[in-house]
């Protein structure tokens, strides 16, 4: 660490500061990466991240402080110029055009054709033609070729953007490995990411940005985490706590099960998933990447059809051929994608409303005071920054996802089907999004929850079930659910282990 | 090979449908011979490059409502320029129309780009303000058009016996698509029609390259207007059928409306499908009336054919 302290910056970020309107994203943000350096750029979101991630690549001209590369200033207004300093990023969602095939993609930002493929090769994509479309390949893989576009033109400073996020675990493993090589190699890397342990592994150091300020710049150690959890929460942190409802659990109460799924199968990936789900109960889903979860929603909110199995509505069965059948029947999508979920372009107030809105007894004058006064109270419980109000899409990630669920707190709902809803957003936000899970079951509804953090289980659920390779493989307590134990069954360990342990 | 016939598998299909066309023609109308395939050629021409001009527009991602327009003052200028200039005075002339085509056509890019107004509403206004430059120009149908500039395109057949108008339609789009299509600008253009954020992301100059966009769609539509006074020997102020047919064809074509895909070999031969159509339904003396109905019908099936096949062949 001493010896790199002693090399000279590479990128040297100072004083940076921007404003939209009214909204003050960055007062003070800094940044400074050394040759041979992997920093970590970390911060809650709505701490002006993404806005400093912009001004770093050229998509925005900050309006005060300066950005200097090697030295020079390079405070520039577009990505080209800020990809000739030096400078190359890799964004959150893949920069390769969707119609044009790789070949022509490559040429389109000058990136050298070998190089670009032994570096494909390198990261562990095999079979990849230079005449394949980007629009046929799959995310996982775009990833990865951007990082290959990236890494062959060689730059001084690499900037990934939240890189791992649609990766499989696999994958990730070998792009550390080669981002750490290039550190290595005395090049420097900044690395925004969720995981820690991704950080832990791989970075030298952590740079914390809270309200548009960058409050903290700490050397990588051991037990460094929960420091720089305070430091990004700042003063609003908010302990997270084991929520579980209090007395008999939901589903020992001899009731009828609101939604009773058995032997549901939906093409190669969903072959036999059965579960019941009680009213008042949040019933968590624990799998990893692809094995048959984006069916089960897909098929339970209508957008797909089950090829077998039945689907059973307090008691009645049931077959949705429309998503408009399974509205009907009280299921409620909510998906990972927020784009898909609300208006970008109307109110929070509006997206709020519109569920109580969508129901057709309710058509005819909207009843407007009464509106006001639930969109309201929702608002007030959400805790959103109401300081973008006009447009949905100007709110953080984070408060838009607040918004998808929390308008299901003003209607009421009987089956809320969430599907990530903490993907991609901060602790604290997090941290607010579990009691509204919690209210909503305990009002009445029953929650299925998907999750690809398996921490979250026992932070919202009451059970949770495995699936692995397309079938339900464990159900489990969440008192039990710690994250060993889930990780365990989502690898398809359980069932040998089980069977020793009767033995 | 297969992943190259697989690509242009709509512009592939397109000409089989023109040929079994010619097939249903000669049926309908046994001495169908060179002559009608030049005078279909020479009608086609207008529609050809204000085909040309809509295409380059849509796969950048946009639209252009205003080349009709840009298309009469074309043809005016250069009627009116020629009308008692010496026959070598044409060359500068022709020279002049096309680079007042690129002006108009990257004025409309400008204000698009600079106003931030939808491209529709802005070429919408300006299909009105070229209209009326137009007729500022000439008032009434006039002007002259240099005589070997006539007989460039009009009567008898040129080499191989090809008609002379489908030669200069050829070497006026080739000359023009071809390097741009190998160029870093070309795939520009298509980047920012696929996907304008990822084309920024990669460092293409976005503004920029939409205006080019729109300055190549303002030169077809000058070769159009040019190609009009060529073909009737005067100047045309008032906009003729082309803004409809040429977005018809471009669809028909495989250009996507959403930007990106396609070329510009698919909407022209979709003109000529379009126009073959027109006249086959007049040699059976169909009424005018049902001819339009029949257009219509056949571009909805046969784009919506085509949706059905490439979900057929995503599936298998």
């Amino acid at each position: 660490m001493n010896e790199a302290n002693s090399a000279p910056a590479v990128l040297d970020a100072q004083g940076v500061a921007k404003r939209f309107g009214a909204v003050s994203a960055l007062t003070d943000a800094s940044l400074t990466v050394r040759a041979g350096e992997v920093v970590a750029l970390m911060g809650a979101n709505g701490a002006g991240k993404s806005t400093f991630v912009k001004i770093l690549t050229g998509a925005l001209r900050p309006d005060g402080g300066h950005v200097r590369i090697k030295g020079r200033d390079s405070t520039v207004g577009n990505p080209a110029d800020a990809r000739k300093s030096g400078l190359v990023p890799i964004y959150q969602e893949p920069s390769l055009i969707p119609d044009l095939d790789v070949a022509d993609n490559l040429r389109l930002g000058n990136t050298p054709v070998e190089p670009f493929l032994r570096w494909v090769e390198e990261l562990g994509i095999e079979g990849l033609r230079l005449d394949d479309m980007i629009g046929d390949l799959p995310l996982a893989t775009l990833r990865i070729l951007d990082l290959a576009r990236a890494l062959a033109v060689e730059p001084d400073v690499l900037l990934l953007d939240e890189m791992t996020a649609a990766l499989p675990t696999n994958l990730v493993e070998q792009v550390l490995r080669v981002v750490r090589q290039q550190a290595d190699a005395g090049r420097s890397v900044i690395f925004i990411s969720h995981r820690f342990a991704e950080i832990a592994q791989l970075c030298d150091r952590a740079t914390i940005l809270r309200d548009g300020g960058t409050v903290a710049d700490l050397p990588i150690e051991p037990g460094i985490e929960e420091k720089i959890v305070e430091l990004m929460l700042g003063a609003a942190l908010e302990r997270g706590h084991i929520v579980t409802s209090e007395g008999q659990p939901a589903h020992a109460t001899g009731r009828t099960p609101r939604l009773a799924v058995s032997g549901l199968s939906s093409g190669p990936k969903l072959r036999d998933v059965g579960f019941d789900l009680f009213p008042g109960e949040v019933l968590g889903v624990v799998a990893l990447e692809g094995q048959g979860q984006d069916e089960l929603f897909d098929v339970l909110s209508g957008f797909r059809r089950a090829d077998g199995g039945t689907v059973r509505i307090d008691g009645q069965e049931a077959s949705f051929r429309h998503p408009a059948d399974a509205i009907a029947k009280g299921l409620t999508y909510v998906p990972g994608n927020r784009a898909e979920a609300l208006l970008m372009e109307r109110s929070v107030r509006e997206n709020i409303a519109l569920p109580l809105l969508a129901r057709i007894r309710h058509w005819g004058p909207i009843r407007m005071r009464d509106e006001a006064a639930r969109v309201g109270e929702a608002i007030d419980k959400l805790q959103i920054d109401t300081r973008a109000q006009g447009e949905v899409q100007r709110l953080s990630g984070g408060n838009q996802q607040k918004v998808t669920i929390g308008r299901w707190i003003a209607t009421g709902v009987e089956t809320l089907l969430l599907f990530d809803p903490t993907r991609g957003i901060d602790v604290r936000t997090k941290r607010q999004i579990y009691p509204l899970v919690r209210e909503l079951a305990e009002r009445g509804a029953a929650i299925l929850y998907y999750t690809s953090e398996l921490d979250e289980v026992q932070l919202a659920c009451d059970r949770a079930i495995v699936i692995f390779n397309g079938r339900v493989v464990d159900v489990v307590d969440a008192a039990h659910a710690d994250e060993q134990t889930l990780m365990r069954a989502a690898y398809g360990l359980t069932e040998q282990d089980r069977a020793e342990a009767v033995s | 090979m297969m992943r190259l016939i697989s690509k242009n598998r709509w512009t592939m299909g397109l000409f089989v449908v023109l040929a079994l066309l010619f097939v249903v023609t000669k049926i309908i109308q046994p001495d169908f011979g060179a002559s009608g395939v030049e005078s279909l050629a020479r009608a086609s021409l207008p529609f050809a490059f204000a085909t040309a001009a809509m295409a380059v527009v849509v796969i950048a991602g946009g639209i252009d409502l205003s080349v009709a327009s840009m298309m009469a003052v074309a043809s005016v200028t250069a009627a009116v320029l020629m009308q008692g200039a010496s026959d070598a005075m044409a060359i500068p002339i022709v020279i002049l129309v096309l680079v007042i085509g690129v002006i108009m056509g990257a004025i409309n890019g400008a204000l698009i780009v600079i106003t931030k107004v939808p491209d529709i509403v802005v070429t919408l206004a300006m299909l009105f303000v070229w209209e009326g430059v137009a007729l500022l120009i000439l008032n009434a149908p006039g002007g002259a058009a240099a005589d070997w500039l006539e007989a460039l395109i009009v009567g008898g057949t040129g080499l191989l016996g090809i008609p002379k108008a489908l030669i200069v339609l050829a070497v006026c789009v080739l000359v023009v698509w071809i390097p741009l299509r190998r160029s870093r600008l070309g795939l520009s253009i298509y980047a920012i029609g696929s996907d304008e954020n990822a084309a920024f992301r990669s460092g293409i100059a976005v503004g920029r390259t939409r205006i080019i966009a729109y300055a190549i769609c303002g030169l077809f539509a000058a070769m159009g207007g040019l190609s009009l006074t060529m073909s009737t020997g005067i100047g045309e102020p008032i906009p003729g059928p082309y803004l409809l047919a040429s977005v018809a064809a471009v669809v028909l074509g495989g250009v996507v409306l959403g930007g990106g895909k396609g070329g510009l070999i698919g909407p022209i031969v979709a003109v000529f499908i379009l126009r073959l159509v027109r006249m086959d339904l007049t040699l059976m003396s169909v009424d005018p009336n049902v001819t339009t109905i029949v257009e219509g019908t056949i571009m909805v099936a046969v784009v919506m054919l085509g949706g059905v096949l490439a979900i057929r062949s995503a599936r298998s």
